[in-house]
């Protein structure tokens, strides 16, 4: 167990090793116990306009019951944090942001929103005391379907339905999650997560396990997905982090996030630098370390994270470094501890993504 | 519980000595470590003929989860280590104490032996940190 911003949580399970669990989640199906992060529900009939006050994503495309990742930035371009932001087809937006985070993601969101309801706009923020499980992998299908009549064959990637799971009314399920599986994301009237959890783990369909945050971390890495605080922050921009593609084309346009234009003038100009994967043999790189480029000799930017690959059996990583050294297939060398190791600038995700987009 | 073998003497920092006829050190690390790191996916160790204090760093130990710096329990100089590690770092989390040892020493003075905590002690130690 460790601490984590005030939470103890599991790094892993005892009858299972990381990699056991890892592999065990791209080849049946695991659940993570995600309830310290921070879930919110925005009321009122302008939460539209207030959200996209704070994020870069255009919410007013979203359609009834869509999700989509985004990215709380301030006015330096900087982000703040990454969160999604799923339109509930019951009249509200639904958030889920970071637990690290979560004390300054509120301070920010309701100063915000005091700020807007001082301006006239309806607009309210409820934090949500429910529990949030994942269940990723192949087999999530086989696990939840016989829990519920709603059919998830008619719930694609980044969409979301409030529904009856296991009996308990109220647990809204949405198809995402934080490996590159096939996933979904349960939110819980609190009381009965564990039941929720103990019905999945029970399945006679499939081999449901529970797994940890060593699991989820180098689950999230394998898929290419940023961890806050390690791969992007307050210092990244999107452009940077390599997430511009969360910029929605109409709030291009529109320009009003916070810090859009330092955000749009990098993405015209180019960054200095820029979020890229590295695959390497032999030692694998953690976060912090520098990385030079093929002669050793000049630094070019930083790991932010890494670690061994338990399903291709090399090292991933990812980190940044200087524009003109991020092109697909650029050697690079790792300073592990004192000596220099050869890794490649590769694309991400390093594993296929399997999300089900309903095709 | 974790094998602690009577006969092996420990270090605080979970490593392992074995005093050998020869009068060389054979050093690893213990099942609670291999236990604590997981998969263990690659070992790096000193150079042979390195000259090591007590306590300096001697090489690294990871695993998906950490990587771990192992560290010279007495001084000296290595005199071989185990190549199998190199292809087979896996022999760490399946046999710790004989497949899985990591380096061999030729020691400065016997007598910094006795400064090392024996079996007894070393599961004190462990319960204490957990």
């Amino acid at each position: 167990m460790v601490d984590f911003t005030g939470w103890s949580l599991p790094v892993q399970y005892s009858d299972l090793s990381l990699s056991a669990s890892h592999l065990h989640t791209r080849q049946h199906a695991s659940i993570f116990d995600v309830s310290h992060m921070l879930q919110t529900k925005i009321h009122g009939k302008d939460r539209v306009e207030f959200m996209e006050k704070l994020v870069v994503a255009d919410v007013a495309a979203l359609n009834e019951g869509q999700g989509t990742l985004s990215l709380l930035t301030n006015e330096n371009g900087g982000i703040i944090d990454d969160l999604i932001v799923t339109n509930a087809a019951e009249g509200y937006l639904y958030v889920v942001s970071n637990a690290a985070c979560a004390e300054k993601d509120l301070a920010h969101i309701q100063g915000t929103a005091a700020e807007c309801r001082a301006k006239g706009l309806d607009v309210s923020v409820e934090i949500m005391e429910s529990g949030l499980i994942a269940l990723q992998g192949p087999d999530m299908l086989k696990a939840l379907q016989p829990g519920m009549t709603f059919d998830l064959t008619s719930l694609p990637f980044m969409n979301s339905v409030m529904a009856t799971v296991f009996g308990v009314k109220e647990c809204r399920v949405t198809r995402c999650g934080y490996t590159g599986e096939d996933g979904v994301e349960i939110s819980i009237p609190s009381a009965m997560a564990s039941h929720v959890a103990t019905r999945l783990l029970e399945s006679t369909e499939a081999p449901v396990k529970l797994a940890g945050l060593g699991a989820r971390d180098s689950l999230r890495l394998e898929a290419g997905l940023c961890l806050y605080g390690n791969d992007i922050d307050a210092e990244t921009t999107p452009i940077e982090g390599t997430l511009a593609w969360t910029i929605g084309k109409r709030r291009r346009q529109e320009a009003n996030f916070p810090g859009a234009k330092i955000i749009l003038d990098q993405l015209k100009a180019k960054p200095s630098k820029k979020r890229v994967g590295f695959l390497s043999k032999g030692p694998p790189a953690r976060g912090a370390m520098p990385i030079f480029d093929e002669s050793g000799e000049k630094q070019i930017g930083l790991v932010t994270s890494g670690c061994p690959s338990p399903s291709l059996k090399a090292n991933v990583a990812m980190g940044y470094v200087e524009l003109p050294h991020a092109k697909n297939g650029t050697p690079v060398k790792f300073q592990v501890r004192k000596k220099l190791v050869d890794a490649t600038v590769s694309k991400m995700p390093f594993v296929p993504a399997k999300y089900f987009t309903g095709k | 519980m974790s094998n602690i073998p009577s006969e092996l003497r420990y270090l605080r920092s979970h490593e392992w000595v074995r005093l050998e006829e020869d009068g060389t050190v054979t050093i690893g690390i213990t099942d609670h470590a291999q236990e604590s790191l997981g998969d263990v996916v690659f070992v790096e160790l000193p150079e042979p003929s390195t000259v090591l204090g007590a306590g300096d760093e001697a090489g690294a130990v990871e695993s998906v989860k950490a990587a771990s710096e192992i560290y010279a329990p007495l001084t000296g100089e290595i005199v071989e280590i185990n190549g199998t590690l190199e292809d087979a770092p896996e022999t760490v989390n399946s046999d710790p104490y004989n497949d899985g040892w990591f380096f061999k020493m030729k020691l400065k003075d016997d007598g910094e032996l006795g400064d090392l905590l024996d079996a007894e002690a070393y599961a004190e130690f462990v319960e204490s940190e957990a």
